[in-house]
């Protein structure tokens, strides 16, 4: 029989009672719309770390001192002594691997600052010529540390935009003196704005000579390495020649840990994919009791139409034509309300944004084949039941339901 | 045309059986225009829903167009129902959220008949009936005895080989019942093969044959 006249049928009678077709899509209305919300922000969470570490850089492995593992999780701590990283170890990692572009020794401390009046505590990063191109940071007036600098120790500065603005104000602060610990450093530079990336406020750090802030904190200790590797398809050879290179000098201990930035990225993806799935499956709940929704009110519908049922059999309708007619009711529920559901859920991943800062939303397109697909499914694992038992009744018993 | 032989109907209720038709044999020829009659409980709805493969015999041979019927599967009858058949029923059974012609139509949907020729047919059809001004109306919107009419257009949309009526002036008063009456007298003419299912006198006795069932048996008319 001719499905478009069947579809004719099922849209008249959902017509007729439109409430009530309204309230059994609204399940899978809600069901629908937050399997797509949950995915489509898991997703963006993702896309956003996936972009602010491509912000810091890429294919950066960075070391630090004592063994931790690398897929989270603390090795209990050694009886044994720590041996510290120094300036000479990432001089040496640089020169000995041919994989690796740059090695920048990193010393990070707290210090104040202070401009004639003016002071604050601040963070302060001990770098090399480097590490600005590394992590893709730029000045805005002035200039990087160079490697002149590094080598003589020079007592220069480049102030984060907000270090800047508390001090300066408006001023120019390009050659002025300020006070850092107990030394006076001039300022040579002053970083254009980049923002909070990954909970690291790059505006608000002084950069120094790695050198000058050996002096500066009095230590030759590391916070870390930070490294650049030429290529991606290098990282693991490059990891592997850090590790050959400063267990030499470490007395072949292995005291030091090797993150790769990819790893770090890929660990929270995978973290980030459980939780999705995790909450995902809960929405998908949602949609199931929209299901259960339709069947029940296509139990009613069938049990109302009784004497439609026996009237069209009469006529010489068989039982797959009254079972394709209430299917293609219920399929017709589910889908409109799938339809609705994606609707709903691109209208609220664009708004939530404006909203709630901290949630990105990124509506992915499997997303929505998926839950459309999945209430189809609905629609016809729901209605298959009510549609069979209305394609069996026997016509004079409908004739005669009153 | 139609053939009935020894056709017995049961219902097993829980507890009891009760017999409803208890070995009817009967003929109807071609052109035929038969009146059945009896008390009410006789059997006569059950024996006209049985002509019309709605239900089945409990026992017995039923011979429709020289095809035995009795035994076929629920599709199959659906399949005669739908090119055989022509019902019209006491209380009309119009679809009430479909206009006239598209309750007219429903059979050739069944049919497989592609929408334009339905449409077509089935305006003709209400044409003939003196229905074309009612075309477009719900079945609330017309009369009991217009009803009526888009019924019998209905019925007779798919040219069937005998049209089969159930009290079809129940539900209607003496005029409109008259005219339908006349209806069927006048397609009887025209050549159809007519069983009326009745208690009122004034219609069997416009009927060229009438049969009595009592009590589930074949009291007078049957050859």
């Amino acid at each position: 029989m001719d499905v478009i006249e069947v579809i004719r049928i099922s849209r008249d009678s959902l017509m007729g009672n439109r409430v009530r077709s309204f309230l059994t899509m609204l399940g899978v209305i809600i069901g629908v719309a937050s399997v797509i919300m949950l995915i489509s922000i898991g997703e963006g969470a993702r896309s956003y770390i996936g972009r602010e570490l491509g912000n810091l850089g890429t294919n950066i492995l960075i070391v630090v001192p004592g063994k931790t593992s690398a897929k989270g999780g603390f090795h209990p701590p050694a009886a044994t002594t720590v041996r510290k990283l120094v300036y000479d170890d990432a001089l040496i990692i640089k020169k000995r691997s041919r994989h690796i572009q740059d090695a920048v020794p990193l010393i990070l401390g707290d210090s104040k600052i202070k401009y004639l009046s003016q002071s604050r505590d601040n963070s302060v990063a001990g770098v090399t010529e480097t590490y600005f191109e590394i992590r893709n940071l730029s000045v805005e007036s002035g200039r990087f540390i160079s490697a002149s600098d590094v080598d003589s120790r020079r007592k220069v500065c480049v102030l984060g935009r907000t270090v800047k603005n508390d001090l300066f104000g408006d001023k120019n602060a390009l050659g002025a003196l300020a006070a850092i610990g107990d030394g006076k450093y001039r300022v040579i530079g002053v970083m254009e704005k980049k923002g909070v990336t990954l909970g690291i406020d790059f505006d608000d750090i002084v950069f120094i000579p790695t050198t000058a802030a050996q002096e500066l904190f009095d230590t030759d200790s590391l916070f870390n390495i930070t490294i650049k590797v030429r290529s991606a398809s290098e990282i693991d050879a490059a990891k592997e020649d850090i590790r050959q290179i400063l267990m030499k000098r470490h007395a072949g201990r292995e005291d030091f840990t090797i993150m790769s930035q990819d790893e770090m990225v890929a660990v929270m993806g995978k973290i980030l994919n459980i939780m999705t799935a995790v909450l995902a499956g809960i929405a998908a709940i949602s949609l199931v009791v929209g299901g259960i929704g339709i069947m029940n009110i296509m139990l009613v519908s069938v049990r109302e139409r009784t004497r439609e049922i026996g009237i069209r059999k009469a006529l010489g309708a068989k039982n797959r034509d009254i079972l394709l007619q209430f299917l293609i009711e219920s399929v017709t529920l589910s889908l409109i309300g799938g339809t609705g559901g994606i609707l709903l859920a691109g209208l609220l991943s664009f708004v939530i944004p404006y909203f709630v800062e901290f949630l990105p939303t990124h509506l992915a397109l499997w997303s929505i084949v998926v839950a459309f697909l999945f209430s189809a499914a609905v629609g016809i694992f729901f209605g298959v039941y009510p549609a069979r038992k209305a394609s069996l009744y026997d016509p004079i018993k409908a004739l005669r339901y009153e | 045309m139609i053939v009935l032989k020894d056709i017995k109907k049961s219902y097993g209720l829980p507890k009891v059986t009760v017999d409803v038709l208890r070995g009817i044999d009967m003929e109807v020829a071609e052109r035929d225009f038969v009146a059945v009659t009896g008390p009410s409980g006789s059997g006569k709805s059950t024996l006209l829903h049985i002509i019309g493969c709605l239900d089945r015999p409990t026992s017995g041979q039923y011979l429709l167009l020289g095809v035995d019927v009795s035994r076929k599967t629920d599709n199959e009858l659906a399949e005669i129902r739908n090119r055989k058949i022509g019902f019209v029923f006491q209380s009309f059974n119009l679809l009430p959220k479909l206009i006239a012609w598209k309750n007219v139509e429903l059979p050739l949907l069944y049919g497989g008949v592609e929408p334009n020729t339905r449409k077509k047919k089935a305006l003709e059809m209400l044409e003939k009936l003196g229905l074309s001004h009612r075309t477009e109306h719900y079945p609330s919107e017309l009369s009991g005895g217009e009803q009526q009419r888009v019924a019998i257009a209905r019925a007779l949309i798919n040219d069937p080989a005998i049209i089969l009526a159930d009290e079809p002036t129940g539900n209607l008063d003496s005029r409109a019942g008259k005219e339908i009456i006349e209806i069927f007298k006048r397609l009887n003419e025209e050549g159809a093969t007519i069983v009326v299912v009745t208690h009122e006198k004034d219609i069997a006795e416009e009927a060229g044959k009438i049969i009595t069932i009592r009590d589930g048996v074949c009291q007078s008319g049957c050859y």
